[in-house]
């Protein structure tokens, strides 16, 4: 059992979870995932890392409710158990000196390139980031980010805070204006295949971390498997960062719906249970 | 020396669920002998001078011992004989292949009716389980030394060891990767052939001798085998199992609706995708499923998916019924339940619909040519045979590669040309010291009695290598 030591709400449906897990934390590095299960009957699924302390044994993750699990996590407080915690798995991230380093993230995501951002920075890289939100009541860590980043910019889909727009917009404009060493793109898949195509024509290296379905996430069942550069990778312990410019997005999406109607007919039973209870 | 036995060719048969029944749900198939069955089988044993038998069992049980108890009705005996070398009985009677081992080596055999020894064995395992007062008793009184031994996976080899180890007096601690216990005990063989409870009840036997058991540990993530060993352990047993799937490598394979065996059974079996969504994991089944390939694995993956509810369940293999690894007696089983096997049959690619869901497969005929490496004859194609099949689901059941966790982030380890760790038969050991290796990861995919056997071999040699 690993207990959450604290839990903070980031902003509506998105929740933030620092859990007592000291092995994890002495190994964790940026870009790490680790599996989680909720309860005895729960789904074992990757959240990435989103930050960690050695001294303290603790390990942050970052979550947003999107279905069953997610929202059965939203509803666990401080000093309540998530009953597994599985990590750190999956490749770091590569930190090197490349130059100039553009960090951008989509919604909770943000919570990921924290650790990401700070170490490419202490490695000597200038870091540019952007962080984008679909509107204004969803934004955090505005100030987190831009205290590990040289400059950051902020988006907004429907422009109610600062600029109006996707991120893929700056992104461009940066890459047109001066010498980028790498981008870092995470976020919704989306984003994130968006982002790739930004830069692919500019030569830029963009990795992105991808969010295929897993179970195990040990490499044992092949469920995240995914097509790069026309070769199948499992993203548990291949990945998850993969160079966005040699990803099949259109594979992985249809693979991320696989259980749509599941997902909903799960989510109907739970909050029907969820309403009955509360009366 | 006893009377001489009059041969008794009547082997008693195992009651089982009825196949049109057993096909919709996931109880065990296999009901198990009642006592007088188990006397009755255990008079035919002849209790020969020199049996057979022992020379077949790769963990050297007294097998004619426990016989001996079970036909006087010593039950208590028969479990102590049969302990005595195996902490996993109730699995073992479940699903060791004994017809290519002690029962194979019965003298017996050679008139077609081998002793049931694996009916006996699970028949001994169900008994204890049933009676805890009567060998309570018999539990063993551990003097444990300051040596501590480190396990990495709690399935077959792991348990073997740790419990070896721990009854020689060594403080063992098991690492698992996953949530529960077992490994491919859990996760890999199904409920209907081995149930859970029996096999969390021989991990228990496994605890009470003192072995401390650590879930959710992915050695080579949260340690590594070298820092397992600057912690405090002076031996490390490596039993990670076989790890990583394989698939066909044709066209389509990673549409959705295409599983491997292992992601299949994961879902069914370690989450309980059976009993969604009362457990919160799905999977999918469809109507019609194919399952490609004609191992143990396949079988249990074709029967899964019929009790998942499926109509149609095909098993389509590339060579012919008697080339096939499965055991004659899953494939019966899997035939009695209804699943339909599409033999000298392979698949050349998968093909989807516009969401990307898998919908066809492109067949083709084989024909057997002469005998390969392997000594079986060597499926040759034949051309203009390709044909289309509608499915919606596909299950790869080709066996694994090895893991490359341990492997990749353990310094001084050599490795095999296939990826296992190279690891010494008779002892166990692999190139770095201190560390040991057994199972799958050291063989390849193999049994769940081989992977025992060499664990039992490794504690030997740890034990000597410990004492000094």
């Amino acid at each position: 059992m690993y207990q959450i030591v604290a839990r903070e709400d980031l902003s509506p449906g998105i929740h933030l979870f620092k859990i007592k897990a000291p092995e994890v934390a002495r190994k964790a590095h940026p870009g790490q995932f680790v599996i989680v299960r909720g309860d005895e009957k729960g789904e074992r699924i990757p959240l990435t890392i989103a930050d960690w302390d050695e001294e303290e044994g603790s390990v942050t993750i970052v979550f947003m409710e999107v279905g069953t699990t997610t929202k059965k996590l939203a509803c666990l407080k401080a000093g309540d158990y998530l009953i597994n915690f599985v990590g750190p798995l999956g490749r770091p991230t590569e930190i090197d000196k490349f130059g100039t380093v553009i960090c951008v993230a989509g919604g909770f995501a943000i919570a990921t390139i924290v650790p990401i951002a700070r170490a490419m920075r202490q490695a000597g890289n200038k870091v540019i980031s952007i962080m984008g939100f679909r509107t204004k009541d969803l934004v955090f860590w505005e100030e987190r980010l831009g205290s590990v980043s040289d400059e950051l910019i902020v988006t907004t889909d429907d422009g109610s805070y600062k600029r109006k727009g996707l991120v893929t917009e700056p992104l461009k404009e940066l890459l047109q204006s001066i010498k980028i060493g790498r981008v870092i793109a995470i976020g919704p898949t989306i984003m994130m295949k968006f982002c790739s195509l930004t830069s692919k024509p500019f030569g830029v290296k963009t990795i992105v971390s991808l969010n295929p379905i897993m179970v195990d996430g040990t490499g044992m069942c092949g469920c995240c498997r995914v097509s790069v550069g026309n070769q199948t990778k499992f993203a548990c312990v291949d990945g998850p960062d993969f160079d966005g410019h040699e990803v099949d997005w259109d594979l992985l999406m249809n693979r991320q719906r696989t259980y749509l109607s599941e997902e909903k007919q799960s989510l109907e039973i739970w909050e029907k249970s969820m309403s009955s209870s509360r009366r | 020396m006893a009377e001489k036995k009059k041969i008794n060719l009547h082997r008693v048969s195992m009651p089982k669920q009825a196949p049109d029944a057993r096909k919709r749900n996931f109880n065990e198939v296999a009901l198990g002998y009642t006592f007088e069955q188990a006397v009755e089988e255990a008079n035919r044993c002849l209790q020969l001078p020199k049996p057979g038998c022992i020379k077949g069992c790769p963990v050297d049980i007294d097998i004619p011992g426990f016989i001996r108890a079970i036909s006087e009705g010593n039950m208590p005996e028969a479990v102590r004989i049969l302990k005595d070398k195996n902490s996993l009985p109730g699995i073992c009677g479940r699903v060791c292949p004994q017809e290519t081992q002690c029962e194979m080596t019965c003298l017996l055999a050679k008139k077609g009716a081998p002793i049931a020894i694996g009916r006996l064995e699970r028949y001994v395992a169900d008994w204890e389980q049933a009676h805890p007062e009567v060998t309570a008793h018999q539990k063993e009184r551990i003097q444990f030394n300051d040596k501590r031994v480190a396990v990495i996976g709690s399935g077959p080899a792991g348990l073997t060891c740790a419990a070896d180890l721990a009854k020689l007096g060594y403080r063992v601690t098991i690492f698992e990767a996953l949530h529960v216990t077992g490994g491919v005990l859990t996760y890999g063989i199904p409920e209907f052939r081995l149930p859970k409870q029996i096999v969390q009840r021989e991990v228990s036997y496994v605890m009470s001798l003192g072995v401390e058991i650590k879930l959710d540990h992915i050695i080579g993530k949260i340690a590594t085998v070298d820092e397992v060993l600057q912690n405090g352990y002076d031996a490390v047993f490596l039993a990670p199992g076989a790890g990583a799937p394989m698939f066909l490598n044709i066209p389509g394979e990673n549409l959705s609706g295409v599983y491997s065996a292992n992601e299949f059974l994961t879902r069914t079996n370690l989450m309980k995708a059976y009993l969604f969504p009362q457990y919160d994991t799905p999977i999918k089944v469809g109507k019609r499923v194919a399952v490609f390939g004609g191992g143990n694995v396949a079988m249990d993956a074709s029967r899964c998916a019929l009790r998942l509810g499926a109509k149609e369940v095909y098993i389509v293999y590339r060579r012919s019924e008697v080339e096939m690894p499965a055991r004659a007696e899953e494939r019966e089983n899997a035939k009695e339940e209804g699943v339909i096997f599409k033999l000298l049959t392979n698949p050349k690619r998968f093909i989807g619909d516009e969401q990307g869901r898998v919908k066809a497969v492109e067949l083709y005929e084989m024909e057997l040519g002469e005998p390969d490496e392997s000594g079986r004859r060597r499926p040759i194609p034949k051309p203009g045979t390709e044909f289309i099949m509608d499915i919606d689901i596909a299950i790869p059941a080709l066996g694994t590669r090895p893991n490359p966790i341990i492997p990749s982030t353990t310094e001084g380890l050599e490795l095999t040309r296939w990826g296992t760790i190279k690891t010494d038969e008779a002892t166990g050991r692999t190139s770095k010291e201190k560390v040991w290796c057994g199972g799958d990861m050291a063989t390849g995919a193999a049994t769940v009695i081989s992977a025992m056997g060499a664990a039992k071999r490794a504690a030997v040699n740890i034990d000597a290598y410990l004492k000094g």
